[in-house]
């Protein structure tokens, strides 16, 4: 992910870097090639509108200091600039006082979650955690046993009451265990669905209500497209996100998404997963500041 | 407001709404230039009219790929693929239904998703609710051999339509690419002209990497047709038409939910209407 973002925006960056002195119009001209890069790379259009904007602004306004060559103070201008669209450190993941610590997974149909879910899981337990799955997807077909067949295959419990009960029983009842059986943390994984679709929307409200989780994960597809803004600005409108998880970033996608969603509605991505086996390696914190000097080749 | 006249608003306000869809800038630009080109080239001065040259554009593209006739074969063998959590399981449940129940066809699933937890258990599901039988090995078998047993099972000519599930992979996976086309040779050493559909399954909500998808399969299996999925949410699938217009293959279904019976054929006058569509 974000390579192909990288090697463009560089290339615009290596054309001014010949110039000795920046004009107004070469400004213009290298962000007309920066904006068409955030484009391809699926950052969202008002939010490349935006970027651009103040990019220009600051960039064409700017006094030459004496230490930098007028590229490498666009450059700046742009890393500090991503930097703020991204959030400058890694958010680390709350902890609940007293325990457990509540986690629920919710996004789009076919985003990661169960496979998020089953991670994280497993991250958790390495640093001495005692997780608790929770099958609260009651729709899909197999999903239950999905869950419970990750859980089995990390030795992990998975808390599941079959399809017959709600969502936001199954999510108290498993809190009430865990409280019982010194779980620290408590992982929802929930069935996927449309922002737009109420009834699920109101079960999920429901099931936030519940169990009250500190955190409230939106799970997103990186290869998502423009609609990556809509669907994050709906889900926290409803249940209030307290963090975002990209996944599938082993894939080749650009991962502009991950730009907007963090710029548009301010929660902050606190994880990348890659690779559909489920191992320790294969989830990691994100790290916005490593991520703008990468982009940028820094 | 239709019938105003045209502007550079105009163009920009297209080429937003375009980009907005996930049509992708490149596809955008050749689009919107073509119509502006010809909007002066024929003197067209109305805002409306050049919108509905632009949509029609569109549309021809689309209609162009679907000239393309689908192979008839009986048994007919159908290989459904795609990256991870497309839609490419509940697509074939939807696609069963509709043969069975429309066609009166007889129609064997295979489970070749032996990778994912419960992926088995799901086809399975939908088999056993849309009332088609299913060959499975289980998780961690190997896939070719499920591809096999199916293979042999319609070999005695007791079905019409044999339609294969295989576990999603990032098209960027060379190694996983690969055991696409091993699954297609076992499928020709008995049926040389098979498979007669390689359905490449597109998420609706998918940005500009959906391009790349579609090469990288396009290149490893020959994909055939393409189904868009999840256009019942607010994504509008604009991805579809860059695809289609460079791998120059048609698009076939639509999802449109979670249910075996949300299948639609698809339509390139609907679609284009709806890329159009302020909501
Ligand atoms: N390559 C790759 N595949 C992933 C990753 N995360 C999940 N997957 C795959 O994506 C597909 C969907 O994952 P799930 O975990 O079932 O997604 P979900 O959000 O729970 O899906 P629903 O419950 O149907 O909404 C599966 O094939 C997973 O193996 C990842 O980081 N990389
Ligand atoms: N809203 C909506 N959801 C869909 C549609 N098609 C599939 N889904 C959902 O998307 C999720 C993934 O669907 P699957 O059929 O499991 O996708 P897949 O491509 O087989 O996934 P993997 O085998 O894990 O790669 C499930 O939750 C489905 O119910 C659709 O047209 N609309
Ligand atoms: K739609
Ligand atoms: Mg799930
Ligand atoms: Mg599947």
């Amino acid at each position: 992910m974000f390579e192909s973002l990288s090697d463009r925006l560089q290339a615009v960056f290596q054309k001014l870097g010949g110039k000795g002195k920046l004009t107004e119009e070469d400004v213009r001209e290298a962000m007309k090639q920066v904006r068409i890069a955030l484009l391809e790379a699926d950052v969202n259009l008002k939010v490349v509108r935006e970027f651009v904007a103040r990019v220009t602004e600051k960039a064409v306004g700017e006094e030459v200091t004496k230490s930098l060559t007028p590229a490498q103070q666009v450059i700046k201008i742009v890393h500090q600039e991503l930097i703020d669209l991204l959030g400058q450190a890694n958010v680390p993941l709350a902890e609940a006082r007293p325990g457990p610590t509540i986690i629920m997974l919710i996004g789009l149909q076919g985003s990661g979650k169960t496979t998020t879910a089953a991670k994280l899981a497993l991250w958790l337990r390495k640093k001495g955690k005692r997780p608790l799955l929770v099958a609260a997807d009651i729709y899909r077909p197999a999903a239950i046993t999905q869950l419970e067949s990750l859980g089995r295959q990390l030795g992990i419990p998975v808390h599941s009451e079959g399809a017959q009960s709600r969502p936001p029983d199954i999510a108290r009842n498993a809190v009430r265990r865990a409280r019982d059986e010194s779980i620290t943390h408590v992982i929802i994984d929930t069935a996927g669905r449309l922002q737009i679709d109420e009834p699920l929307m109101v079960e999920l409200e429901q099931i936030n209500a519940a169990v009250e989780p500190v955190e409230r994960l939106l799970v997103v597809d990186a290869m998502i497209g423009q609609e990556a803004v809509r669907v994050a600005e709906e889900f926290n409108r409803r249940v209030g996100l307290t963090g975002i998880i990209f996944t599938k970033i082993d894939g080749d996608a650009r991962g502009g998404a991950a730009l907007s969603v963090r710029a548009v509605t301010g929660v902050p991505i606190k994880f990348l997963g890659s690779g559909e086996k489920v191992e320790a390696s294969t989830i990691e914190p994100f790290h916005p500041d490593r991520l703008a000097s990468r982009i940028l080749g820094m | 407001a239709t019938d105003e006249p045209i502007t550079d608003e105009l163009w920009d306000d297209l080429e937003a709404l375009l980009i907005q869809a996930d049509v992708g800038v490149e596809t955008t630009m050749y689009l919107v230039n073509r119509t502006k080109d010809r909007c002066n080239r024929y003197g067209v001065k109305r805002a409306r009219e050049a919108r509905d040259m632009l949509k029609a554009e569109m549309v021809r593209v689309l209609q162009e790929q679907e000239r393309r006739q689908p192979v008839n074969a009986n048994p007919s063998i159908v290989l459904v693929v795609g990256v991870n959590g497309a839609g490419k399981t509940t697509l074939i449940a939807k696609l069963a239904y509709r043969l069975k129940n429309q066609f009166g066809k007889r129609v064997l699933l295979a489970a070749g998703d032996t990778f994912r937890a419960a992926a088995t258990e799901q086809l399975e599901t939908w088999a056993e609710r849309v009332g088609v039988p299913v060959i499975s090995r289980g998780q961690g078998a190997d896939p070719g051999a499920v591809v096999y047993d199916a293979i042999e099972a319609v070999s005695g000519g007791d079905f019409d339509v044999l339609i294969i599930d295989t576990a999603g992979r990032l098209h960027a996976k060379t190694n996983l690419m690969l055991e696409l086309q091993k699954l297609r040779n076992i499928i020709r050493r008995k049926f040389p002209d098979a498979p007669h559909e390689v359905l490449l399954v597109i998420d609706a909500t998918t940005g500009q990497n959906g391009v790349l998808q579609a090469k990288s399969f396009l290149k490893a299996v020959d994909v055939t047709d393409v189904a868009v999925t999840k256009l019942d949410g607010t994504a509008k699938g604009g991805i579809a038409f860059a695809i289609a217009q460079d791998i120059e293959r048609p698009i076939r279904y639509v999802g449109t939910g979670e249910k075996m019976t949300d299948l639609a054929l698809f339509d390139a006058e609907t679609f284009v209407e709806s890329l159009f569509a302020q909501d």
